[in-house]
């Protein structure tokens, strides 16, 4: 099995300087995605029958590379078996929708060489099992991202992305690496050891701090979120998806992996500390999102809510876990890693789409677009069911994830700590907004992009997309179905990991009748998406065929009536930014300190009246700006040192030279 | 056999909210009339429009996509689902481990979803108004509807309505400070919900207040009908819903005889009248509200509901 997984990854590996030269080849991108997507499937493969057939057996290798007297550990266990399926889905759909969209790439020669050793550098990362692999694998996977985030670099605004991101991937990786010192100081660096050495409470509440830091800061936690929404959006739509769906959730398993399997069981207040993150992440996220116009911006601000949501979970598996009641901690910690799972298949579908609307229109703003659903039907379906998707809305796989979070926190009374009786119900609200947030958002999207008039000429003429990026938003979204009415798979494919990381699993769920699923007993509570489904499809055709039968089938077409004002102009239509007005004037006053001024010219000049909105990230100007201001104060002051005369080189050497003697002496 | 009786009374609920849904609608124009002291429409008008509209041709705007044509069908099949989820006059429905309280608030989710797209997809600036303010309006009803659902829930010990309707039929629940506050949110949320007044008017056109109506402008026909009766099916289903949990007496079991069966009926109706006749004498008693104070009012909702939750969490007798 991990055999197997070592060789794709080599093989992805080989791609990497491969892809030099094929980018300058004309079908160069097919042979590359095309490779990329064999080896992605191939590891997606392996993983899944591991997870589903032998999620006992844990095997490991050793190469001889890495630090000489370590060599590189790898392990294959539940968890990471279930990691490699997310990583790989996500990789081999990206694939599949890069070899129709990568096509059209203006220069091939900044992707193709990236794409490949990034999806092993991710790879890499769930398979590691000591320390060094896992941060230079870490580090790689961050590098080549950030390569491909400045693909584009001839627009300013990437190259601040690519800047900002650098910045705050080298912030975590330092992190971890101080988390990663700390855990090694007693035991060496293979996971193993670390594993066996129980580290004192005190230590292992600072590794957890320090991991919720770097793992944060990668996944996009409130408040390191903030190079996020510029990152994402600037790579490659399909680099995008992926950064998104997959990257995420690679941060997310370096949390677990560390919190929840190598550090020794959890305290009751470090399950308050991810609480406290993991709430405000999620609402604040999507409240980010709605004021967004540009798509994909949008969908970035997006998985900041969705990794609140799945830390949330954490969360509440860790004060469970803590607590002894292990069989809660089963229920918590699997919604949080079926909401990985969903959220790959979804936020990456809804990338691709937004790839699919670049690359029809060239436009990312969704003020220039509306009513693709003519022109681009096949997309804006699979876009529409990824939109419901991420809404939480049954009978798709969003609810089933968020149901089951529900139930965990419908639980938590049990709980006897008094801190956590109070955060829990507020971030149980809080979740119900973000909830509520969301599907205001996606309506937004999908309504302003998708329907109604095209607002702009590239939207009146845009084209449907090509035949390979179709079958990758198609299969992404009969996935999302298929994982909202039959949940109870999942859920019980999910058992091994959840055994192996909180000691318990939830009630086995296939075999219960009509597929129904059982978090807890059935007098609890229960949920079955296929009935709800079948219910919904089998009430709405025989509605339709009743009406069509018995009462009427006949329809005309004719002008919009709009209360009997209809105006041509397309831009008549609710815009993005007037869309979220509303919200805006309720809950933007505080968070975003909105303000908008309206500028009147004088009486009898023709100018224009123009109405601005400011908005303003209050986490950026209370945090960051800050930091910047005095990084930027301080290098100014030694800014002089590189313009001394030689004369003062020599003394600042000498200077320095008798420092360091005295040190040494004393 | 069992499994026949399951299967029938499972049909008999949802052929019975159906029927009944346009009839409370009527009920509680009716009332309004009266209460304003004009003879209004007749009971059984709801039942004569739907059936005058379904016969009448579709007129569609010219721009309108395959989806506006679908939705009326969706709309009405997710509020025909979690309508006939919610218990009436007994207990022990056959399906009613299908979806349990937050799964029916979802699906009615799902329902608000599509037709604010459905608002959206013409390009009229009407329709575009209704939606936002639809979503600004949910955004607030819908977590207020899931922590009240939440602190029932844990009171309860069940989140699946008729376990939920059987705890508040026992002796088990006594006065609670929660149970209240549960009250006093879920009745507004159902208010914001249903489009009545304060938060918007049912009866209004050509204003620029209008939520509700601004997004189904542009439908007709049967169409039109089919939005309607789900409105119609939503109130009935809030009307069902506080019933059940917060009136639940009389309401039949799973194993009740014929008698039993009958006699819970008869004081649905008659919760049904009582709810209905008050909800009138609350909207001819109150005028409609700007739609910036509606935050505020939906706002009071949510944090009572995030009270009573809180509550519970403090304390296992509040």
């Amino acid at each position: 099995m991990i055999a197997v997984a070592l060789w794709s990854v080599a093989a992805l590996l080989a791609l990497a300087p491969a892809g030099v030269v094929l980018s300058t080849r004309p079908r160069g991108s097919i042979i590359l995605y095309g490779g990329c997507l064999i080896a992605t499937s191939t590891l997606c493969i392996t993983a899944l029958s591991d997870l589903l057939f032998f999620p006992h057996l844990t095997p490991s290798a050793t190469l001889p590379i890495g630090l000489p007297w370590l060599g590189a550990h790898f392990r294959l266990d539940a968890l990471s078996a279930f990691f490699l399926v997310v990583v790989n889905l996500g990789g081999a759909a990206a694939s599949l929708f890069a070899l129709g969209y990568g096509r059209h790439e203006d220069s091939p020669g900044r992707v193709l060489p990236f794409y490949p050793a990034y999806l092993a550098g991710m790879n890499v990362v769930v398979l590691a099992n000591d320390a060094f692999s896992f941060l230079v694998a870490w580090e790689f996977m961050s590098l080549t991202s950030w390569a491909m985030v400045v693909s584009h670099h001839r627009e300013a605004e990437n190259v601040r992305a690519g800047y900002v991101y650098l910045l705050m991937a080298s912030f975590g990786t330092l992190v971890l690496l101080l988390a990663f010192g700390l855990l090694a100081s007693g035991a060496g660096y293979d996971f193993d050891a670390i594993r066996a050495s129980h580290p004192s409470a005190a230590l292992s509440g600072v590794v957890m701090i320090l991991m919720l830091l770097g793992a944060g800061s990668k996944a996009g936690l409130v408040p390191l979120h903030a190079w996020l929404p510029l990152a994402h959006p600037a790579a490659p739509s399909h680099v995008s998806g992926l950064m998104s769906g997959v990257m995420t959730k690679v941060a997310v398993y370096g949390f677990v992996r560390i919190v929840f399997d190598l550090l020794p069981e959890p305290v009751w207040w470090w399950s308050m500390v991810v609480l406290l993150v993991g709430g405000p992440s999620a609402t604040l996220g999507v409240l980010y999102a709605l004021m967004q116009r540009d798509i994909k911006r949008v969908l970035a601000y997006s998985t900041i809510e969705n990794i609140g949501i799945i830390f949330t979970g954490l969360g509440l598996a860790l004060a469970f876990k803590a607590e002894g009641l292990d069989w809660v901690a089963a229920l918590a910690f699997t919604a949080a890693m079926l909401h990985v799972f969903n959220h790959a298949l979804f936020k990456s579908l809804l990338f691709f789409g937004a790839g699919a609307v670049l690359g029809a229109t060239g436009e990312r703003d969704m003020e220039k677009l509306g009513g693709l659903i003519h022109r681009m039907p096949k997309t804006a379906f699979a876009v529409l069911v990824g939109c419901v998707a991420i809404s939480a809305l049954p009978p798709f796989n969003g609810f089933v994830s968020e149901w089951l979070t529900f139930q965990a926190i419908l639980l938590s009374p049990q709980l006897p700590s008094w801190g956590l009786k109070l955060i829990i119900p507020a971030v149980g609200g809080l979740l119900a907004l973000a909830a509520a947030f969301a599907a205001a958002c996606f309506v937004k999207l999908y309504g302003i992009s998708f329907l109604g008039r095209p607002r702009s000429d590239v939207a009146a003429s845009a084209h449907e997309t090509d035949r390979f990026s179709l079958t990758a938003m198609l299969v992404l979204a009969a996935l999302c179905l298929v994982a909202g009415i039959l949940p109870g798979l999942f859920i019980d494919a999910l058992a091994p990991v959840s055994k192996s990381m909180v000691g318990n699993i939830m009630p086995h769920q296939v075999g219960l009748q009509w597929l129904t699923i059982v978090p807890i007993a059935e007098s609890r509570s229960s949920y079955n998406g296929l009935l709800v489904f079948l219910f919904a499809a089998l009430c709405g055709t025989t509605a339709a065929t009743a009406i069509h039968r018995f009462a009427s089938d006949r329809l005309r077409r004719a002008p919009a009536w709009d209360c009997g004002y209809p105006d041509p102009n397309p831009l008549i239509q609710y815009s993005a930014s007037s869309f979220s007005q509303p919200i805006r004037r309720v809950f933007g006053g505080v968070i975003f300190a909105a303000r908008e001024i309206g500028e009147m010219p004088p009486p009898s000049s023709p100018l224009p009246a123009r109405l601005k909105v400011e908005l303003r990230d209050l986490i950026w100007d209370a945090l960051y700006a800050p930091i910047a201001k005095a990084i930027g104060f301080a290098t100014d002051r030694i800014n002089i040192l590189q313009f001394l005369t030689i004369r003062r080189y020599l003394t600042l050497v000498f200077v320095a030279l008798i420092v360091l003697l005295l040190v040494v002496a004393l | 056999m069992n499994a026949l009786r399951d299967i029938l009374s499972q049909g008999a609920e949802m052929l019975l909210v159906l029927g009944l849904a346009p009839l409370l609608t009527g009920f509680v124009r009716k009332v309004k009339a009266r209460l304003l002291r004009r003879r209004g429409p007749p009971l059984l008008q709801p039942y004569r429009d739907l059936i005058r509209l379904m016969r009448k041709d579709v007129v569609l705007a010219n721009n309108a996509s395959w989806l506006f044509r679908v939705i009326p069908y969706l709309i009405f099949a997710g509020t025909w689902v979690a309508a006939s989820l919610v218990p009436t006059f007994g207990n022990g429905l056959l399906f009613s481990w299908t979806a349990d309280l937050i799964a029916i608030i979802a699906l009615l989710g799902s329902a608000r979803f599509f037709q604010a797209l459905a608002g959206m997809d013409v390009g009229t600036a009407f329709g575009g108004i209704g939606s936002s303010r639809e979503v600004m309006i949910a955004s607030l009803a819908e977590p207020a509807m899931l922590i009240t659902v939440f602190s029932v829930a844990m009171i309860a010990g069940s989140t699946q309505l008729s376990n939920v309707a059987e705890f508040m039929g026992s002796d088990a629940v006594g006065l609670r400070v929660s149970l209240g506050m549960a009250f006093v949110a879920l009745t507004i949320v159902a208010l914001a919900e249903n489009a009545r007044i304060p938060v918007d008017n049912p009866a209004t056109h050509l204003e620029l207040t209008m939520v509700h109506e601004a997004m189904v402008l542009e439908y007709s026909g049967r169409h039109l009908a089919l939005i309607d009766l789900s409105s119609q099916l939503k109130l009935l289903l809030y009307v069902s819903l506080i019933a059940c949990v917060f009136l639940p007496w009389g309401t039949a079991t799973a194993d009740a005889g014929v008698a039993r069966l009958v006699f819970g009926a008869l004081l649905y109706f008659g919760k049904l009248a009582v709810l209905g006749f008050l909800l009138a004498v609350f909207e001819t008693s109150i005028a409609k509200m700007r739609v910036f104070r509606i935050p505020e009012f939906l706002g009071a909702a949510l944090m009572l509901a995030l009270l009573a939750t809180l509550l519970r969490f403090v304390s296992g007798s509040l």
